[in-house]
């Protein structure tokens, strides 16, 4: 299930604007890699990048390679519908789809694959939900629409919504800034249960969060504003944050650095 | 809220002397504490501080906006309900001359001395004429919408969306006579070609002439709702969250699929305020279609064949030469047409609150 994701050189830009440079980095299956650094550094652009959804905004392209398992997703003959079922992504704010019920959102990218037939989605449905620890507080009301759930319920519905469709690798772009403490640890519990399953990177802003959940932690900081975002230090989230081999991650992680 | 630093600012002056502070506040402090208070009430006697709160104010703009707006509101009622007046009170009389069965009736002669006239074959031609207008200006519409909103460059939709609003602003007698005059003989063409090759349809049959026929007037009716259909569509399929533009790419969709998954379901109450909206205009069209259908009395599905009528076309044609009862008639014709218009708001709407829950949520 899970795949190893390597990038290398990748460079982005949106228009004329290169928003991050020279980016090199691997991300073993099955682990969790946060991608922490101050605002504008390009987290997100690499992370966007990684299941090509930067190129979606108008003017923006990428250059480099970036695999996974040894199948660069920028080839020319890639599909880029595959590359974003392969590689799923959830987003910072809840984004169920409005005009459908719990039970519709979760199967959305199955029925989007083709699949018809009522017992798989329904199956589908409850793995997923209950991969997300969603499914007991749902199963009573799948029929209701999904944008009436708590904000918290809603992020876990679109982690639901994601992982149904079985992806290798999950793209999470700070899926806790929206949500209250307690929703929080549950989205953290969840992340430590589904990396059993999938390859797991994470954008936050939450340094305590990168500490928590995740196995390496990759540094991402720009020079000053309108220069590329570069990657510092990319090492075990222990040593990262207990003694980092860069000045610079040591001023950020201890808040010398904004 | 407001009152919370203020009282601390009191307490700040000096505790016996708390009553006092208002006639002749002593430090400076407390001026400077008071301050944001005495924008409240800028009366600036009373600056607040302990004292009474300012009563409120029996008149003043709040409540003469609320005057207007509900005035407003119930002008929108009167109006109608005057006109439903007016219509009933001058279609009665017509009606209780006529000597013929209004609905049934296939003809409009009611300037005789024993005035006839029926409603069934212009109510049935208007219905048939608008759904068959709204049937070919949807799809081009809401294609139109999609291709504009996001298969388009910016700048090139921009230019096209102010072209399509321009459509909407050509007076309906130019689209009338350029039905009449240059449309019809493509039309005439084409109907003979229908009626040659799938004459077997009843809706292609007859042995002409062809031309001026319910196809031609729905023709020329679906290019004059096209640019209400369009912009509005497109006014809605623009504000669909990018968000969950972003969630149905992520999941793996191309970009239709997108647009059906996302974009569609998201723009349905609007497209449908969209459709009936064009169908309310395409019902009461007068002008164009008194130019190009060819006015005839008869129910019939045929569609290339002269003929056609409509009530807001016949109101139209027959107007200046109708007697007494003759607009008693005619207005009874308004007043059924009135009625057609008010079904289908109501099934628009019936169409819209039936998915309330998911709509609402959607805002």
């Amino acid at each position: 299930m899970a795949k190893r994701v390597s990038a290398s050189n990748v460079t982005a830009y949106y228009g004329g604007f290169k928003a991050i440079e020279n980016i090199n980095l691997t991300v073993e299956p099955k682990t969790v890699t946060a991608l922490i650094g101050p605002s504008g550094c390009g987290k997100s652009t690499f992370l966007r990048s990684i299941n090509r959804m930067h190129e979606v905004l108008p003017g923006a392209r990428v250059e480099g390679s970036l695999t996974i398992d040894d199948q660069d997703i920028y080839d020319r003959d890639v599909d880029v519908t595959a590359v974003r079922r392969t590689i799923g992504m959830v987003f910072q704010r809840p984004n169920p789809f409005p005009t459908m019920s719990i039970f519709e959102n979760v199967v959305a990218g199955l029925k989007l694959n083709g699949v018809r037939k009522k017992s798989i989605l329904e199956d589908a449905a409850e793995k997923a939900l209950r991969a997300a620890n969603l499914w007991g507080e749902v199963k009573d009301r799948l029929g209701k629409p999904g944008a009436g759930l708590s904000g918290g319920q809603q992020q876990r519905l679109c982690i639901a919504r994601t992982i149904a469709v079985e992806p290798q690798v999950v793209l999470m772009d700070e899926p806790c800034s929206a949500l209250d403490p307690i929703s929080t640890l549950a989205i953290e519990d969840l992340m430590f249960q589904l990396k059993d399953k999938f390859t797991i990177i994470i954008v936050t802003h939450n340094m305590q969060q990168a500490a928590r959940v995740s196995d390496r932690t990759a540094f991402f900081s720009i020079e000053k504003t309108g220069d590329p975002g570069r990657l510092i230090e990319y090492d075990n989230t222990q040593k990262i944050f207990s003694n980092p081999s860069v000045k610079k991650t040591e001023d950020y992680i201890t808040g010398r650095f904004g | 809220m407001g009152d919370t630093p203020h009282r601390s600012a009191d307490a700040g002056t000096g505790g016996t002397r708390v009553t006092q502070s208002h006639e002749w506040p002593a430090g400076a402090s407390a001026r400077v504490a008071e301050a944001p208070v005495s924008t409240r009430s800028p009366g600036g006697t009373g600056l607040g501080g302990g004292g009474a709160l300012p009563r409120s104010r029996r008149f003043g703009a709040e409540r003469a906006f609320r005057g207007l707006t509900l005035a407003a509101g119930t002008a929108v009622l009167v109006i109608i309900a005057a006109i439903a007046i007016f219509l009933v009170v001058k279609a009665v009389p017509a009606l209780h001359a006529n000597t013929e069965n209004f609905w049934s009736y296939e003809g409009w002669s009611p300037n005789e001395t024993e005035p006839k006239f029926g409603i069934g074959a212009l109510a049935f031609g208007t219905v048939l004429s608008s759904a068959l207008a709204l049937l070919m200006a949807v799809p081009v519409a809401l294609g139109i919408a999609l291709y504009l909103s996001h298969y388009a460059p910016r700048r090139l939709g921009t230019a096209l969306g102010f072209l399509i609003d321009l459509l909407a602003a050509v007076p309906s007698v130019v689209f009338g006579l350029w039905g009449r005059d240059v449309f019809s003989s493509p039309v005439r063409d084409f109907s003979v070609w229908l009626n040659q090759h799938f004459g077997w349809i009843p809706l292609f049959g007859g042995d002409g002439p062809f031309g001026a026929s319910v196809m031609l007037g729905a023709l020329v009716l679906a290019i004059m709702v096209l640019p209400i259909i369009t912009s509005l569509s497109r006014e809605v399929f623009l504000q669909t969250p990018t968000a969950n533009e972003e969630a149905a790419l992520a999941l793996g969709a191309t970009r239709w699929e997108m647009l059906r998954t996302a974009v569609l379901p998201y723009g349905r109450p609007g497209i449908i305020a969209a459709m009936m909206l064009g169908l309310g205009r395409a019902l009461g069209e007068t002008i164009a279609l008194a130019l190009t259908l060819g006015i005839t009395f008869g129910i019939s599905f045929n569609l290339i064949q002269n003929g056609g009528n409509t009530i807001a076309a016949n109101i139209a044609n027959a107007f200046g030469e109708a007697n007494e009862t003759g607009r008693g008639a005619l207005i009874a014709s308004g007043l059924v047409l009135f009625a057609i218009t008010l079904i289908v708001n109501i099934t628009a709407r019936a169409i819209i609150y039936r998915r309330r829950e998911f709509t609402e949520s959607a805002a």
